[in-house]
């Protein structure tokens, strides 16, 4: 943590995006899984996912960033998986 | 060229709000920030005022911004992006300056019902080219869900509490998006996160137009709502699809529907997940269910007829 003497003059903050050195995956209860073999890779996950913790390489989703994941759910809750089968499952944390 | 609104194009685009932000676990407005983000092409300068956003986005050194971005007081983010707007035209004029560079606000309801309007309504009237973005979670959930004039009627908050007194908010919900209209701006629209890419054409278009522009976006709170965790896009579909949020747009006065939901539900289907109107469902409150139904039934029908006088109007104009 800085002291008030480091800080930059008017608060500025240079570093873009530096909030990803706070890790607020911690905050987790519920953990998300993903089951590859029901993924269509319509990508809903990575864009309703509040916490930009969705992987994504070359347009395909490929797992989650666990520092990041808060565990809301919202991704399993819109997964539309295969044939009713979700490709995102909750799982309480720690099991 | 734009990139095309594919999902797996847009995921090839860096997403400009960084992870690590401390809004909690399934709140909308990150997801609204996303996909605004995503939306726009060009280099984009924003604004926020005091809320949820900007004080979890932004703590000691940490920011999650990738844009350059600055905080405001509550009540003036859209005259301080006014200034920034002005700096901008006056540098390029000089020639200091190159490139075309957007401005965006992106403020909470309280920031832009009630205590930043004040500055909003100056800087529309003024015809900044910027885009005012306000995402709408119904009431000021930073400081502990009190009531603001963007909460429903009947709502549940903190300094509307629902028991033997009042049965929650006894005021009906300001429509903002309507007043900003009124205000003849080139461009308004409202908007929803379910539906993704109507709201992202809708950013998209409100770049391509100069001068003042609003878009008002629903953005569920699950910890204000009292609703579940994971339920942020379920509700704001449920939102729409029950015309409590319908998606429209306002180009220089002309009303357009841009969703119309096959089969309407009602708009108990809406209120029920959510614990803040648990208590309208309790015998003696029916009166109120039916004031909510009322009121958006109403709403619905006055857009449905500007809508379609809007159409009329353009088949003339074409006749």
């Amino acid at each position: 943590m800085k002291s008030w003497k480091e800080l930059e003059p008017g608060c500025v903050i240079l570093e873009p995006g530096s909030s990803e050195k706070f890790k607020a995956g911690g905050w987790r209860a519920f953990r998300p899984q993903w089951i590859e073999e029901h993924c269509i890779q319509c990508l809903f996950c990575w864009l309703y996912c509040p916490d930009m913790a969705v992987l994504v390489q070359d347009g395909k989703m490929v797992g989650f960033d666990y520092d990041f994941c808060k565990g809301c759910g919202v991704c399993a809750l819109e997964c539309p998986g295969k044939k009713v089968q979700k490709a995102i499952v909750m799982q309480p944390e720690g099991k | 060229m734009a990139t095309p609104l594919k999902l797996k194009e847009l995921s090839k685009k860096e997403v400009l709000f960084n992870h690590g932000h401390r809004l909690c676990a399934g709140c909308g407005a990150p997801i609204v920030v996303k996909m605004v983000l995503l939306a726009i092409e060009q280099p984009v300068v924003a604004v926020s005022s005091t809320g949820c956003l900007e004080v979890s986005s932004c703590i000691s050194t940490f920011t999650s911004w990738k844009i350059p971005w600055m905080h405001s007081a509550f009540e003036n983010a859209a005259a301080t992006l006014s200034g920034l707007e002005t700096a901008y035209r006056a540098l390029r004029k000089r020639g200091q300056l190159e490139g075309d560079i957007k401005f965006v606000t992106f403020c909470g309801d309280g920031g832009t019902y009630d205590i930043g309007f004040q500055s909003l309504s100056g800087a529309m009237e003024r015809g900044h080219d910027m885009l005012y973005i306000c995402y709408d979670n119904g009431a000021y959930m930073n400081t502990g869900i009190q009531r603001s004039s963007a909460t429903p009627l009947g709502a549940n908050t903190t300094t509307s509490p629902a028991g033997k007194v009042i049965p929650g908010k006894l005021q009906p919900r300001k429509d903002l998006t309507r007043i900003m209209a009124a205000h003849g701006l080139p461009y308004v629209a409202q908007a929803s996160p379910s539906h993704w890419m109507d709201l992202m054409k809708k950013v998209r278009k409100a770049m391509e137009i100069k001068g003042p522009k609003f878009m008002n976006i629903l953005s569920p709170c699950n910890r204000g709502w009292r609703s579940r965790l994971d339920d942020a896009i379920m509700l704001s579909r449920l939102a729409v699809q029950t015309c409590y949020w319908p998606l429209y747009e306002v180009e220089d006065g002309k009303v357009r529907l841009t969703f119309k939901p096959k089969e309407k539900k009602p708009v108990t289907e809406f209120l029920k997940p959510q614990g803040r109107f648990k208590h309208l469902f309790a015998p003696g409150n029916e009166g109120l269910l039916e004031a909510l139904q009322r009121r958006v039934d109403e709403e619905w029908q006055r857009l449905l007829e500007e809508s379609a006088r809007a159409q009329e109007v353009k088949e003339e104009e074409h006749a």
